[in-house]
């Protein structure tokens, strides 16, 4: 079968085996920044190729069909326009936040790869608190964002900020909250674990409604959570022109941009990962047959689906929904969302303990 | 070269510790060369003032020095969006003091034109407004019903956007003969989608918590205001010059004045989509009943109006557009002056957005239905 395993056990043996140790875990950090960053890198290009062509599909319109065929190397086109640009940086700004602020942005997002597993055996770092990794990790890149909107010395900014800051640690907590379900159920934070415990069903599908009721929660505060509509109170560019990045310019931009995009990417794989099992292909209780087809489809391929249909759905609320007003956000999060999954968790709990799921 | 330059020092702040902040003239939401200077206690607004004079072009004077059948080009660009209704009360007006009786045909094809463009001008608003509140799917699907009416226009007025189609006495040229096979095949496309904009955003929950009980103008309020068109009417102030004060075949038309009375932004909402479909049973009514005749009263070659003063007011897709022309008998008016229902409706913004927050000052904006060169003359 197409695995991943092979090939990474094998090179992790050969550099071992020809290396000393020292020289061989610097060798991987090398090898893994190289895979990380043009991940990174390509799967901006791919995201952003994708929303394009979704809003396009949604708005009775072509989208980019110019550059390259049926448009493929528009946003390597768009890229390559910002690199080019001039970042500016605004008369009266603090220098170092405002140029440090994209970075901050994206270096937690090239972070969070890490505990994910892409494939049958085929992680970064397979850490035993994963999930907690995750959640602590992107919780840090609302002072990127922070720091953005003070630094540019715009009002606007200054405003998309804050608005930003009040909803990324309100929607951390039923984000969190739905993620502790799952935790709940499986027993353990590290996500190789939570995928094999999907082996005999994905547990949006053995968990009853109220998994259903996480993930659903899940989705809205993740959304909230990367500033995507109907929650892009940050950037509502109808209202704060662009939000925390107007002062942007250039590749300083591009970088917010791709973490945006990154950010969706990687939420939509935890999602992914939690609720419908990863990599795991689907597998219905007893039915062997049924199961050892599904097991020849790779298992990348099933990650990288699941992965992308939530993306899509993501898209597919941003093209749809009008936005949101700052304060009927936040009722949203602490009137609605968070009572509902903290009594979600009881019952997710209570059904652990009994051993009510499948 | 990149040149240091001296930065002019704005307050910021103002001594109450409130937050002074431009919106405008460049910014996504003013649809055009708005200013507003809005003052911030956190997110919620003190006080709106708008700044005008950004696309000033003096038309009203420009129009002094214009005969009585040049300056109604001028008034195209005024109210962009619907042009042909601000020609067609230049055109009355003129009408009035020449005694010109226009022909039976002009009429009709008078009243079609100004129901299309009004229904032209509300989707673009129905686009513009769910962009303000943030969904930007709409924008496109209400291109794409706006074009097919620009595309009659284009084939019968020679022009997408200024018209110039009513002179005085009638219409410039005749229909085109496939205009009313085109306005009949939009009419059913038409008839669909308009369903699918209630399903899209009206009924939106979304949409609703963001517009009911927002920037809410009393009815008292709108009378002293002077809001007209819909604006007044979602206050339940009955004000439609169609009705009221009928011109052309409006007097033998069946439709409805719309009226809603809560007088908050989704009640304006409404309004705006109860018309579209009003205007639409207009142009049903009309479209096989075009009578054969001349398209143009026979009129002199200059037109003199006679001394005095003359007023005539029609209903645009914004509110009253009147025209009042004092003539000293020449073959130029002596003083033209323009009543345009965007102003009003501008002075009544501050009134409605008080106290509201920041996404509600645009929602209302939105709904209000800025041409800013209709404002800014």
């Amino acid at each position: 079968m197409l695995s991943f395993e092979n090939i990474s056990n094998a090179i992790h043996n050969w550099l071992y085996h020809s290396f000393s140790p020292t020289t061989a875990l610097w060798l991987e950090f090398v090898l893994v920044a190289v895979c990380v960053i043009s991940l990174f890198s390509f799967l901006g290009l791919v995201l952003i190729l994708m929303e394009r062509k979704v809003s396009a599909w949604m708005q009775v319109r072509l989208g980019p069909n110019r550059v390259g065929p049926k448009g493929m190397f528009q946003t390597v086109a768009d890229t390559l326009k910002l690199i080019v640009k001039e970042s500016m940086t605004p008369d009266g700004a603090d220098k170092l936040l405002f140029n440090l602020a994209p970075f901050i942005v994206m270096i937690i997002a090239m972070m969070l790869m890490a505990p994910f597993m892409f494939a049958r055996g085929f992680q970064i770092w397979d850490i035993n608190i994963g999930v907690l990794f995750f959640t602590a990790v992107s919780s840090i890149s609302v002072i990127g964002i922070l720091m953005a909107g003070w630094a540019s010395n715009n009002k606007y900014s200054l405003l998309g900020a804050m608005r930003s800051g009040a909803q990324i640690v309100s929607y951390e907590l039923s984000a969190g909250l739905s993620i502790l379900c799952i935790i709940v159920l499986t027993g353990s934070l590290r996500i190789s674990d939570i995928i094999a415990s999907q082996e005999n069903g994905w547990w949006i599908f053995k968990g009853h409604i109220p998994v259903i009721i996480a993930f659903v929660t899940f989705i809205i505060a993740v959304t909230a959570e990367t500033n995507r509509a109907p929650f892009d109170m940050a950037e509502a560019e109808s209202e704060l022109t662009a939000g925390f990045h107007t002062e942007y310019s250039g590749m300083k931009f591009a970088l917010f941009f791709l973490a945006e995009y990154i950010n969706i990417f990687i939420v939509c794989a935890l999602g992914a990962t939690l609720f419908l099992g990863g990599w795991m292909p689907l597998h219905v209780g007893h039915w062997q047959g049924f199961n050892h087809i599904m097991d020849y489809i790779p298992s990348s391929i099933w990650f990288f689906g699941k992965t992308f249909f939530l993306v899509f759905v993501i898209m597919w609320f941003r093209w749809t929904f009008p936005r949101l007003r700052i304060d009927q956000l936040l009722n949203l999060e602490w009137k609605y969302l968070l009572p509902i999954s903290m009594v979600n968790l009881l019952l997710v709990t209570l059904m652990a303990i009994l051993g009510w799921h499948f | 070269m990149y040149r240091k330059t001296e930065i002019i020092k704005e307050p910021t702040v103002n001594d109450s510790g409130d937050m002074i902040i431009n919106i405008g003239p460049q910014h996504p939401a003013t649809h055009g060369v708005l200013h507003l200077v809005i003052t911030l206690n956190g997110e919620t607004i003190k006080k709106v003032e708008p700044h005008l004079g950004y696309i000033h072009r003096s038309i009203e004077k420009m129009c002094e020095s214009l005969s009585y059948r040049q300056f109604i080009y001028v008034t195209s660009r005024m109210d962009y969006l619907s042009s042909h209704i601000n020609n067609h009360g230049c055109a009355l007006c003129v009408e009035k003091g020449m005694q010109i009786e226009v022909p039976a045909r002009a009429q009709v094809i008078r009243v079609l034109m100004d129901e299309l463009t009004r229904i032209a001008s509300h989707t673009l608003w129905w686009g513009a407004m769910a962009m303000d509140v943030g969904a930007l799917t709409p924008f496109f699907l209400a291109f794409r019903e706006r074009e097919m009416i620009n595309d009659i226009m284009e084939e019968t007025c020679g022009a997408r956007l200024t018209m110039n189609y009513m002179v005085p006495g009638g219409i410039m040229v005749d229909l085109h003969p496939t205009f009313q096979r085109k306005v009949k095949e939009f009419i059913v496309h038409f008839k669909s989608k308009i369903d699918e904009y209630d399903d899209l955003v009206t009924d939106n929950i979304i949409f609703k918590n963001r517009t009911v009980n927002v920037g809410v103008i009393s009815k008292e309020d709108a009378i002293s205001y002077g809001l007209t068109g819909p604006p007044a009417r979602a206050s339940g102030v009955s004000c439609d010059i169609r009705k009221i004060y009928p011109y052309e075949v409006y007097r033998t038309l069946q439709f409805e004045e719309i009226i809603e009375t809560a007088g908050d932004s989704f009640a304006r909402y409404l309004v705006r989509m109860k018309e579209m479909r009003q205007s639409l049973s207009i142009i049903e009514q009309l479209i096989d009943n075009i009578p054969e005749g001349d398209f143009q009263a026979k009129t002199k070659a200059v037109l003199k109006l006679p001394k005095g003063e003359f007023y005539s007011r029609v209903e645009t897709a914004r509110g009253e557009f009147g025209v009042y022309i004092v003539s000293e008998g020449g073959t130029t008016p002596y003083r033209i002056k323009f009543r345009s229902p965007g102003f009003s409706t501008l002075s009544a913004l501050d009134h409605m957005a008080r106290g509201s927050k920041i996404g509600d000052l645009v929602a209302i904006m939105g709904t209000l239905d800025f041409v800013i060169p209709d404002i800014d003359r």
